[in-house]
Protein backbone atom coordinates (compact mmCIF):
# COMPACT_ATOMS: atom_id res chain seq x y z
CA UNK A 1 0.00 0.00 0.00
CA UNK A 2 1.12 3.25 -1.43
CA UNK A 3 -0.70 5.60 1.63
CA UNK A 4 -0.35 5.73 5.19
CA UNK A 5 -3.53 4.33 6.88
CA UNK A 6 -2.27 5.72 10.31
CA UNK A 7 -2.09 8.96 8.89
CA UNK A 8 -5.35 8.75 7.10
CA UNK A 9 -7.12 7.76 10.02
CA UNK A 10 -5.65 10.67 12.00
CA UNK A 11 -6.83 12.97 9.22
CA UNK A 12 -10.35 11.68 8.97
CA UNK A 13 -10.90 11.40 13.06
CA UNK A 14 -9.63 15.44 13.03
CA UNK A 15 -11.58 16.27 9.55
CA UNK A 16 -14.93 15.00 11.38
CA UNK A 17 -14.74 16.30 14.91
CA UNK A 18 -13.61 19.81 13.96
CA UNK A 19 -16.94 19.65 11.38
CA UNK A 20 -18.29 18.64 14.64
CA UNK A 21 -17.32 20.97 16.47
CA UNK A 22 -17.86 23.94 13.84
CA UNK A 23 -21.60 22.33 13.08
CA UNK A 24 -22.92 22.88 16.71
CA UNK A 25 -21.04 25.78 18.03
CA UNK A 26 -20.17 28.25 15.56
CA UNK A 27 -22.35 28.11 13.16
CA UNK A 28 -25.65 28.60 14.62
CA UNK A 29 -24.83 32.43 15.64
CA UNK A 30 -24.83 32.85 11.64
CA UNK A 31 -27.61 30.05 10.41
CA UNK A 32 -30.43 30.68 8.14
CA UNK A 33 -33.96 31.22 10.41
CA UNK A 34 -36.02 29.02 8.61
CA UNK A 35 -36.53 26.17 11.49
CA UNK A 36 -37.55 26.23 14.53
CA UNK A 37 -33.84 26.75 15.03
CA UNK A 38 -31.88 28.41 11.44
CA UNK A 39 -30.32 25.21 9.01
CA UNK A 40 -26.80 25.54 8.83
CA UNK A 41 -24.41 23.73 6.76
CA UNK A 42 -24.09 20.10 7.10
CA UNK A 43 -20.12 20.20 7.59
CA UNK A 44 -19.95 16.55 8.91
CA UNK A 45 -21.67 15.31 5.17
CA UNK A 46 -19.21 17.32 3.72
CA UNK A 47 -16.45 15.52 5.13
CA UNK A 48 -17.91 12.40 4.39
CA UNK A 49 -18.40 13.17 0.52
CA UNK A 50 -14.74 15.22 0.36
CA UNK A 51 -13.47 11.28 2.06
CA UNK A 52 -15.46 9.60 -0.36
CA UNK A 53 -13.22 11.56 -3.07
CA UNK A 54 -10.33 10.97 -2.13
CA UNK A 55 -10.14 7.66 -0.96
CA UNK A 56 -11.98 4.77 -1.81
CA UNK A 57 -15.71 3.44 -1.71
CA UNK A 58 -15.19 1.14 1.41
CA UNK A 59 -13.49 3.79 3.47
CA UNK A 60 -16.16 6.19 2.56
CA UNK A 61 -18.65 4.14 3.78
CA UNK A 62 -17.17 3.17 7.30
CA UNK A 63 -16.49 6.55 7.34
CA UNK A 64 -19.73 7.75 7.12
CA UNK A 65 -21.06 5.17 9.61
CA UNK A 66 -19.02 6.23 12.03
CA UNK A 67 -19.08 10.45 11.65
CA UNK A 68 -22.77 9.50 12.02
CA UNK A 69 -22.62 7.76 15.20
CA UNK A 70 -20.68 10.85 16.56
CA UNK A 71 -23.30 12.89 15.33
CA UNK A 72 -26.03 10.89 16.92
CA UNK A 73 -24.62 10.42 20.55
CA UNK A 74 -22.35 14.09 20.78
CA UNK A 75 -24.76 16.24 22.51
CA UNK A 76 -27.22 17.92 21.79
CA UNK A 77 -28.47 15.31 19.72
CA UNK A 78 -31.38 13.90 21.13
CA UNK A 79 -32.95 11.98 18.33
CA UNK A 80 -32.77 8.12 17.68
CA UNK A 81 -28.98 6.74 17.74
CA UNK A 82 -28.59 5.28 14.52
CA UNK A 83 -30.50 7.98 12.38
CA UNK A 84 -27.24 9.77 11.29
CA UNK A 85 -25.23 6.83 10.97
CA UNK A 86 -27.47 5.02 8.27
CA UNK A 87 -27.69 8.54 6.66
CA UNK A 88 -24.19 9.02 6.18
CA UNK A 89 -23.41 5.41 5.47
CA UNK A 90 -26.05 5.38 2.54
CA UNK A 91 -24.09 8.92 1.63
CA UNK A 92 -20.35 7.43 1.48
CA UNK A 93 -21.64 4.10 -0.13
CA UNK A 94 -23.32 6.67 -2.69
CA UNK A 95 -21.11 8.93 -3.43
CA UNK A 96 -18.02 6.77 -3.44
CA UNK A 97 -19.83 4.38 -5.63
CA UNK A 98 -21.08 7.27 -8.36
CA UNK A 99 -17.94 9.19 -8.45
CA UNK A 100 -15.18 6.26 -8.64
CA UNK A 101 -17.22 4.33 -11.36
CA UNK A 102 -18.82 7.12 -13.62
CA UNK A 103 -15.54 9.60 -13.63
CA UNK A 104 -12.42 8.84 -15.19
CA UNK A 105 -10.60 11.88 -13.45
CA UNK A 106 -11.66 10.29 -10.22
CA UNK A 107 -9.93 7.07 -11.08
CA UNK A 108 -6.82 8.53 -12.24
CA UNK A 109 -6.02 10.94 -9.90
CA UNK A 110 -6.81 7.81 -7.02
CA UNK A 111 -3.17 6.33 -7.22
CA UNK A 112 -0.70 8.38 -7.21
CA UNK A 113 -3.25 11.62 -5.50
CA UNK A 114 -1.78 14.47 -7.32
CA UNK A 115 -4.62 15.81 -8.87
CA UNK A 116 -7.39 17.80 -7.37
CA UNK A 117 -11.13 16.44 -7.90
CA UNK A 118 -12.89 18.80 -10.52
CA UNK A 119 -14.54 21.83 -8.85
CA UNK A 120 -17.89 20.95 -10.81
CA UNK A 121 -17.80 17.51 -9.41
CA UNK A 122 -17.08 18.51 -5.91
CA UNK A 123 -20.29 20.98 -6.50
CA UNK A 124 -22.55 17.56 -7.61
CA UNK A 125 -21.06 15.71 -5.16
CA UNK A 126 -22.13 18.05 -2.52
CA UNK A 127 -25.94 18.65 -3.25
CA UNK A 128 -26.58 14.95 -4.02
CA UNK A 129 -24.89 13.82 -0.52
CA UNK A 130 -27.23 16.36 1.06
CA UNK A 131 -30.31 15.54 -0.50
CA UNK A 132 -29.48 11.81 -0.05
CA UNK A 133 -28.12 12.05 3.54
CA UNK A 134 -31.29 14.57 4.56
CA UNK A 135 -33.39 12.73 3.31
CA UNK A 136 -32.63 9.61 4.53
CA UNK A 137 -32.62 10.89 7.83
CA UNK A 138 -36.04 12.66 7.86
CA UNK A 139 -37.64 9.80 6.42
CA UNK A 140 -36.11 6.98 8.85
CA UNK A 141 -37.93 9.98 11.61
CA UNK A 142 -40.67 9.83 10.25
CA UNK A 143 -41.08 5.87 10.09
CA UNK A 144 -39.86 5.75 13.43
CA UNK A 145 -41.96 8.33 14.76
CA UNK A 146 -39.28 9.83 16.40
CA UNK A 147 -40.35 13.72 14.64
CA UNK A 148 -43.74 14.18 13.87
CA UNK A 149 -43.14 16.83 11.15
CA UNK A 150 -45.21 16.35 8.04
CA UNK A 151 -43.25 15.75 4.42
CA UNK A 152 -45.08 19.37 3.59
CA UNK A 153 -42.47 21.18 6.54
CA UNK A 154 -38.99 19.01 5.99
CA UNK A 155 -39.03 20.10 2.20
CA UNK A 156 -38.08 23.53 2.59
CA UNK A 157 -35.48 23.19 5.35
CA UNK A 158 -34.26 20.05 3.22
CA UNK A 159 -33.84 22.70 0.31
CA UNK A 160 -31.91 25.29 2.05
CA UNK A 161 -29.77 23.03 3.55
CA UNK A 162 -29.17 21.84 -0.27
CA UNK A 163 -28.24 25.10 -1.26
CA UNK A 164 -25.92 26.25 2.48
CA UNK A 165 -24.27 22.40 1.46
CA UNK A 166 -23.44 23.38 -1.59
CA UNK A 167 -21.82 26.73 -0.81
CA UNK A 168 -20.18 25.42 1.91
CA UNK A 169 -18.72 22.50 -0.01
CA UNK A 170 -16.79 24.97 -1.95
CA UNK A 171 -14.28 25.43 0.97
CA UNK A 172 -14.71 22.15 3.11
CA UNK A 173 -14.21 19.34 0.08
CA UNK A 174 -11.08 21.38 -1.09
CA UNK A 175 -10.12 21.43 2.69
CA UNK A 176 -11.16 18.30 3.89
CA UNK A 177 -9.26 16.94 0.79
CA UNK A 178 -6.41 18.48 1.37
CA UNK A 179 -5.90 17.39 4.82
CA UNK A 180 -6.63 13.78 3.70
CA UNK A 181 -4.06 14.34 1.24
CA UNK A 182 -1.37 15.46 3.33
CA UNK A 183 -1.34 12.84 6.08
CA UNK A 184 -1.99 9.81 4.19
CA UNK A 185 0.32 10.52 1.74
CA UNK A 186 3.51 11.53 4.11
CA UNK A 187 5.15 8.50 3.79
CA UNK A 188 4.75 8.00 -0.08
CA UNK A 189 6.08 11.28 -1.06
CA UNK A 190 9.00 10.48 1.92
CA UNK A 191 9.90 7.25 0.42
CA UNK A 192 9.91 8.71 -3.11
CA UNK A 193 12.09 11.85 -1.83
CA UNK A 194 14.50 9.20 -0.47
CA UNK A 195 14.71 7.23 -3.91
CA UNK A 196 15.07 10.60 -5.63
CA UNK B 1 -28.32 0.85 -4.20
CA UNK B 2 -26.70 -1.24 -7.06
CA UNK B 3 -25.64 -4.76 -6.76
CA UNK B 4 -22.53 -6.16 -7.19
CA UNK B 5 -22.98 -8.79 -9.85
CA UNK B 6 -19.78 -9.60 -11.05
CA UNK B 7 -17.74 -12.63 -10.85
CA UNK B 8 -16.24 -13.28 -7.64
CA UNK B 9 -12.40 -13.10 -7.50
CA UNK B 10 -10.18 -15.62 -7.68
CA UNK B 11 -7.68 -15.52 -4.59
CA UNK B 12 -4.93 -17.27 -6.38
CA UNK B 13 -4.42 -15.39 -9.81
CA UNK B 14 -2.47 -17.85 -12.82
CA UNK B 15 0.76 -16.96 -13.64
CA UNK B 16 0.20 -16.23 -17.37
CA UNK B 17 -2.99 -14.16 -16.87
CA UNK B 18 -1.48 -11.93 -14.17
CA UNK B 19 -1.48 -9.10 -17.26
CA UNK B 20 -5.15 -9.31 -18.42
CA UNK B 21 -6.04 -6.69 -16.01
CA UNK B 22 -5.15 -3.12 -15.92
CA UNK B 23 -3.77 -1.07 -12.35
CA UNK B 24 -6.34 0.96 -12.62
CA UNK B 25 -9.24 -1.81 -12.83
CA UNK B 26 -7.41 -3.30 -9.56
CA UNK B 27 -7.47 -0.14 -7.85
CA UNK B 28 -11.25 -0.15 -8.15
CA UNK B 29 -11.86 -2.91 -7.12
CA UNK B 30 -9.82 -3.04 -3.94
CA UNK B 31 -11.79 0.11 -3.00
CA UNK B 32 -15.22 -1.26 -3.28
CA UNK B 33 -16.98 -2.19 0.10
CA UNK B 34 -18.14 -5.83 -0.21
CA UNK B 35 -21.53 -6.58 -0.10
CA UNK B 36 -21.41 -7.78 3.54
CA UNK B 37 -19.79 -5.04 4.80
CA UNK B 38 -22.43 -2.57 3.33
CA UNK B 39 -25.35 -4.75 4.63
CA UNK B 40 -23.33 -5.56 8.40
CA UNK B 41 -23.59 -1.17 8.48
CA UNK B 42 -27.15 -0.80 7.38
CA UNK B 43 -28.43 -3.76 10.14
CA UNK B 44 -25.95 -2.29 12.48
CA UNK B 45 -27.65 1.34 11.62
CA UNK B 46 -31.25 -0.52 12.09
CA UNK B 47 -30.02 -2.27 15.29
CA UNK B 48 -29.33 0.65 16.95
CA UNK B 49 -32.35 2.41 15.93
CA UNK B 50 -34.17 -0.30 17.01
CA UNK B 51 -32.82 -0.89 20.24
CA UNK B 52 -32.55 2.77 21.19
CA UNK B 53 -36.44 3.45 20.38
CA UNK B 54 -37.42 -0.26 22.31
CA UNK B 55 -34.95 1.36 25.28
CA UNK B 56 -37.32 4.47 25.50
CA UNK B 57 -35.80 6.49 28.42
CA UNK B 58 -33.53 3.90 29.96
CA UNK B 59 -31.84 2.84 26.72
CA UNK B 60 -28.72 0.99 26.86
CA UNK B 61 -27.34 4.25 24.34
CA UNK B 62 -27.90 6.74 26.89
CA UNK B 63 -24.89 6.04 29.07
CA UNK B 64 -22.39 6.14 25.71
CA UNK B 65 -24.13 9.59 24.98
CA UNK B 66 -23.04 10.75 28.88
CA UNK B 67 -19.76 9.37 28.08
CA UNK B 68 -19.19 11.24 24.86
CA UNK B 69 -20.96 14.10 26.65
CA UNK B 70 -18.28 13.80 29.12
CA UNK B 71 -16.10 14.50 26.59
CA UNK B 72 -16.76 16.79 24.33
CA UNK B 73 -19.24 18.36 26.50
CA UNK B 74 -15.68 20.54 27.80
CA UNK B 75 -14.46 21.39 24.03
CA UNK B 76 -17.63 22.32 23.17
CA UNK B 77 -17.39 25.39 26.35
CA UNK B 78 -14.25 26.45 25.25
CA UNK B 79 -15.30 26.62 21.81
CA UNK B 80 -18.02 28.53 22.82
CA UNK B 81 -16.24 31.39 24.71
CA UNK B 82 -14.30 32.02 21.74
CA UNK B 83 -17.07 32.51 19.80
CA UNK B 84 -19.36 34.66 21.52
CA UNK B 85 -17.45 37.67 21.20
CA UNK B 86 -16.81 37.23 17.86
CA UNK B 87 -20.72 36.49 16.91
CA UNK B 88 -21.42 39.39 18.52
CA UNK B 89 -19.55 41.68 15.67
CA UNK B 90 -22.53 41.76 12.90
CA UNK B 91 -24.91 43.62 15.89
CA UNK B 92 -22.75 46.11 16.10
CA UNK B 93 -23.32 47.27 12.37
CA UNK B 94 -26.67 48.41 12.58
CA UNK B 95 -28.30 50.85 10.56
CA UNK B 96 -29.67 53.88 11.17
CA UNK B 97 -32.89 53.13 10.09
CA UNK B 98 -33.05 50.10 12.13
CA UNK B 99 -31.63 51.93 15.39
CA UNK B 100 -34.31 54.64 14.69
CA UNK B 101 -36.88 52.14 14.41
CA UNK B 102 -35.68 50.18 17.51
CA UNK B 103 -35.97 53.92 19.48
CA UNK B 104 -39.46 54.01 18.67
CA UNK B 105 -40.58 50.76 19.88
CA UNK B 106 -38.46 51.09 23.14
CA UNK B 107 -40.99 54.76 23.25
CA UNK B 108 -43.74 52.81 23.05
CA UNK B 109 -42.71 50.24 25.44
CA UNK B 110 -42.31 52.92 27.82
CA UNK B 111 -45.54 54.52 27.47
CA UNK B 112 -47.07 50.59 28.01
CA UNK B 113 -45.24 50.60 31.08
CA UNK B 114 -45.76 53.77 32.42
CA UNK B 115 -49.52 52.69 32.64
CA UNK B 116 -48.57 48.94 34.28
CA UNK B 117 -46.69 51.20 36.78
CA UNK B 118 -50.12 53.44 36.92
CA UNK B 119 -52.10 50.40 38.11
CA UNK B 120 -49.10 49.39 40.45
CA UNK B 121 -50.93 49.70 43.83
CA UNK B 122 -53.80 47.11 42.46
CA UNK B 123 -51.15 44.67 41.67
CA UNK B 124 -49.23 45.31 44.93
CA UNK B 125 -52.56 44.65 46.78
CA UNK B 126 -53.10 40.96 44.78
CA UNK B 127 -49.28 40.38 45.35
CA UNK B 128 -49.23 40.77 49.21
CA UNK B 129 -52.63 38.67 48.49
CA UNK B 130 -50.57 35.89 46.44
CA UNK B 131 -47.86 36.03 49.56
CA UNK B 132 -50.34 34.91 51.93
CA UNK B 133 -51.45 32.03 50.09
CA UNK B 134 -47.76 31.33 49.50
CA UNK B 135 -46.81 31.06 53.03
CA UNK B 136 -49.99 29.19 53.53
CA UNK B 137 -49.33 26.31 51.68
CA UNK B 138 -45.75 26.34 52.88
CA UNK B 139 -42.42 27.11 51.30
CA UNK B 140 -42.38 26.62 47.79
CA UNK B 141 -39.38 28.40 46.89
CA UNK B 142 -37.33 27.34 44.22
CA UNK B 143 -33.83 28.31 43.52
CA UNK B 144 -31.61 28.68 40.22
CA UNK B 145 -28.74 27.35 38.62
CA UNK B 146 -27.55 30.01 36.04
CA UNK B 147 -25.92 28.18 32.47
CA UNK B 148 -25.16 29.23 29.23
CA UNK B 149 -25.92 28.09 25.89
CA UNK B 150 -22.98 26.16 24.22
CA UNK B 151 -24.26 24.28 21.47
CA UNK B 152 -27.72 24.46 19.42
CA UNK B 153 -28.67 21.47 16.82
CA UNK B 154 -28.98 22.45 13.54
CA UNK B 155 -32.96 22.75 11.99
CA UNK B 156 -31.91 19.84 9.65
CA UNK B 157 -32.41 17.19 12.51
CA UNK B 158 -36.01 18.35 13.24
CA UNK B 159 -35.87 18.22 16.84
CA UNK B 160 -35.18 21.68 18.24
CA UNK B 161 -32.22 20.93 21.24
CA UNK B 162 -29.39 22.68 23.08
CA UNK B 163 -26.24 22.14 25.48
CA UNK B 164 -26.14 24.07 28.34
CA UNK B 165 -22.86 24.31 30.44
CA UNK B 166 -23.56 23.09 33.57
CA UNK B 167 -24.50 19.09 34.39
CA UNK B 168 -24.83 16.69 37.19
CA UNK B 169 -21.98 17.94 39.15
CA UNK B 170 -24.06 21.78 39.57
CA UNK B 171 -26.88 19.70 40.94
CA UNK B 172 -28.67 19.01 37.20
CA UNK B 173 -30.81 15.71 36.76
CA UNK B 174 -33.07 15.02 33.85
CA UNK B 175 -36.52 16.75 33.90
CA UNK B 176 -35.82 19.89 35.54
CA UNK B 177 -37.24 23.34 34.69
CA UNK B 178 -35.33 25.67 32.25
CA UNK B 179 -36.43 29.31 32.07
CA UNK B 180 -34.79 32.65 30.26
CA UNK B 181 -35.36 35.97 32.16
CA UNK B 182 -38.01 36.25 29.91
CA UNK B 183 -39.85 33.05 30.05
CA UNK B 184 -40.57 29.07 29.83
CA UNK B 185 -37.37 27.77 27.24
CA UNK B 186 -37.94 24.53 27.86
CA UNK B 187 -36.74 20.67 30.11
CA UNK B 188 -33.49 18.59 30.29
CA UNK B 189 -33.78 15.90 29.09
CA UNK B 190 -29.96 14.06 29.51
CA UNK B 191 -27.06 15.47 31.89
CA UNK B 192 -23.28 14.42 31.79
CA UNK B 193 -21.17 15.56 34.84
CA UNK B 194 -20.62 19.52 32.89
CA UNK B 195 -23.50 19.45 30.47
CA UNK B 196 -26.91 19.27 30.31
CA UNK B 197 -29.00 18.84 26.68
CA UNK B 198 -32.61 20.39 26.52
CA UNK B 199 -35.36 20.16 24.78
CA UNK B 200 -36.68 23.48 23.80
CA UNK B 201 -40.61 23.88 24.21
CA UNK B 202 -40.93 24.76 20.71
CA UNK B 203 -39.49 21.61 19.64
CA UNK B 204 -42.63 19.58 18.05
CA UNK B 205 -42.63 16.85 20.59
CA UNK B 206 -43.31 18.90 23.54
CA UNK B 207 -45.96 19.58 25.16
CA UNK B 208 -46.08 21.76 28.03
CA UNK B 209 -49.61 21.87 30.49
CA UNK B 210 -50.55 25.81 30.40
CA UNK B 211 -53.15 28.23 32.07
CA UNK B 212 -54.50 31.36 30.96
CA UNK B 213 -53.21 33.92 34.07
CA UNK B 214 -55.97 35.97 33.47
CA UNK B 215 -58.96 33.22 33.57
CA UNK B 216 -56.83 30.48 34.93
CA UNK B 217 -58.26 28.51 32.42
CA UNK B 218 -56.17 25.05 31.64
CA UNK B 219 -55.12 23.83 28.65
CA UNK B 220 -52.13 21.94 26.87
CA UNK B 221 -49.42 24.30 24.84
CA UNK B 222 -48.11 21.91 21.99
CA UNK B 223 -44.51 23.06 19.94
CA UNK B 224 -44.97 23.26 16.22
CA UNK B 225 -41.25 22.93 15.42
CA UNK B 226 -42.14 24.30 12.22
CA UNK B 227 -41.23 27.47 9.66
CA UNK B 228 -42.01 31.17 10.72
CA UNK B 229 -41.30 33.54 13.38
CA UNK B 230 -44.05 33.99 15.21
CA UNK B 231 -46.18 31.05 15.28
CA UNK B 232 -44.34 28.25 16.97
CA UNK B 233 -46.45 27.28 19.41
CA UNK B 234 -49.96 26.22 19.70
CA UNK B 235 -52.28 26.20 23.08
CA UNK B 236 -55.43 24.09 23.02
CA UNK B 237 -57.80 24.77 26.11
CA UNK B 238 -59.35 21.72 28.19
CA UNK B 239 -62.53 23.58 28.30
CA UNK B 240 -64.38 23.96 25.35
CA UNK B 241 -66.56 26.90 25.99
CA UNK B 242 -63.82 29.53 26.70
CA UNK B 243 -62.78 31.80 23.91
CA UNK B 244 -58.94 33.08 24.51
CA UNK B 245 -58.33 36.64 23.99
CA UNK B 246 -55.34 38.36 21.92
CA UNK B 247 -52.89 39.73 23.97
CA UNK B 248 -53.75 37.14 27.00
CA UNK B 249 -50.94 35.84 28.59
CA UNK B 250 -49.92 32.01 29.17
CA UNK B 251 -47.92 30.76 31.85
CA UNK B 252 -47.44 27.24 33.04
CA UNK B 253 -49.64 24.96 35.09
CA UNK B 254 -47.06 23.14 36.93
CA UNK B 255 -46.17 19.42 37.18
CA UNK B 256 -46.29 17.62 39.98
CA UNK B 257 -43.76 18.13 42.38
CA UNK B 258 -42.53 20.82 40.03
CA UNK B 259 -40.79 18.19 37.31
CA UNK B 260 -40.76 18.61 34.90
CA UNK B 261 -42.29 22.10 34.76
CA UNK B 262 -42.85 24.35 37.58
CA UNK B 263 -45.87 26.25 37.81
CA UNK B 264 -46.31 30.09 36.64
CA UNK B 265 -43.58 30.33 34.40
CA UNK B 266 -44.62 32.84 31.14
CA UNK B 267 -44.43 30.81 28.56
CA UNK B 268 -46.03 33.85 25.97
CA UNK B 269 -49.00 35.35 24.75
CA UNK B 270 -51.79 34.87 23.00
CA UNK B 271 -51.67 36.18 19.00
CA UNK B 272 -54.22 34.52 16.96
CA UNK B 273 -57.26 32.50 17.72
CA UNK B 274 -58.98 30.23 15.82
CA UNK B 275 -62.18 27.50 15.97
CA UNK B 276 -61.34 24.11 14.96
CA UNK B 277 -63.94 22.46 13.59
CA UNK B 278 -62.87 19.11 13.53
CA UNK B 279 -62.46 19.42 17.64
CA UNK B 280 -64.86 21.54 18.45
CA UNK B 281 -62.75 23.45 20.76
CA UNK B 282 -60.53 26.99 20.62
CA UNK B 283 -57.13 26.56 19.42
CA UNK B 284 -54.67 29.61 20.21
CA UNK B 285 -51.11 30.36 18.54
CA UNK B 286 -48.55 31.79 21.33
CA UNK B 287 -45.86 33.84 20.47
CA UNK B 288 -42.89 32.37 23.41
CA UNK B 289 -41.58 35.17 25.50
CA UNK B 290 -38.19 33.96 24.47
CA UNK B 291 -36.34 34.49 21.08
CA UNK B 292 -35.18 30.92 20.70
CA UNK B 293 -32.66 31.49 18.09
CA UNK B 294 -30.99 34.00 20.43
CA UNK B 295 -30.73 31.89 23.64
CA UNK B 296 -27.50 32.40 25.63
CA UNK B 297 -27.80 33.11 29.78
CA UNK B 298 -30.50 30.54 31.09
CA UNK B 299 -30.86 29.43 34.52
CA UNK B 300 -32.08 25.97 35.55
CA UNK B 301 -34.85 25.47 38.36
CA UNK B 302 -33.63 23.85 41.28
CA UNK B 303 -35.08 22.86 45.00
CA UNK B 304 -33.80 25.31 47.79
CA UNK B 305 -30.69 24.18 48.87
CA UNK B 306 -28.77 22.67 46.15
CA UNK B 307 -25.53 22.95 47.03
CA UNK B 308 -23.05 24.86 44.31
CA UNK B 309 -23.61 28.63 42.46
CA UNK B 310 -27.12 29.45 43.10
CA UNK B 311 -29.81 31.83 42.89
CA UNK B 312 -31.89 31.51 45.89
CA UNK B 313 -35.21 32.58 45.69
CA UNK B 314 -34.87 35.29 48.09
CA UNK B 315 -32.59 36.86 45.37
CA UNK B 316 -29.32 35.78 47.17
CA UNK B 317 -26.37 34.65 45.45
CA UNK B 318 -24.41 31.24 46.93
CA UNK B 319 -21.04 31.04 45.79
Amino acid sequence: MRTNSAGRLLAVIIAVLGALMLQVTVLPHFAWRVGGLGVVPDLVLLVVVATALATDTRYATLTGFFAGLVLDIAPPADHLAGRWALALTVVGYVIGRLAHDNTAEVARFEPDGLRRPPLALVLAAAAGASFVGTSVFALTGVFLSDADASVGELLPVALVALLLDVVAALVVVPAAWWLLRRLSADRAAQTQWARA
Amino acid sequence: MTLDTRPVRTTTPSQGSSGRRTPAREAEDRGRPSRSLVVALVLACAALMVVDKAGGDDSPIAPVRRVVGEVIGPVQAGVATVVRPVAGVPGAFRTNDSLREKVSDLEADNAALRIQLGKAGYDDQRLQDLEGLRAMAGDLGYALVPARVIAIGAAQSFSSTVTLDAGSDAGLRPDLTVVAAEGLVGRITSVTSHTATVLLIVDSSSAVGGRIGANKELGFVNGHGTLGEDDRLEMELADRNVVPKVGQQIVTWGSEGGSPYVAGVPIGKVTKVYESLRETSYRSVIAPNVDFTALDLVAVVVPSGTPGRVIEADGSLTP
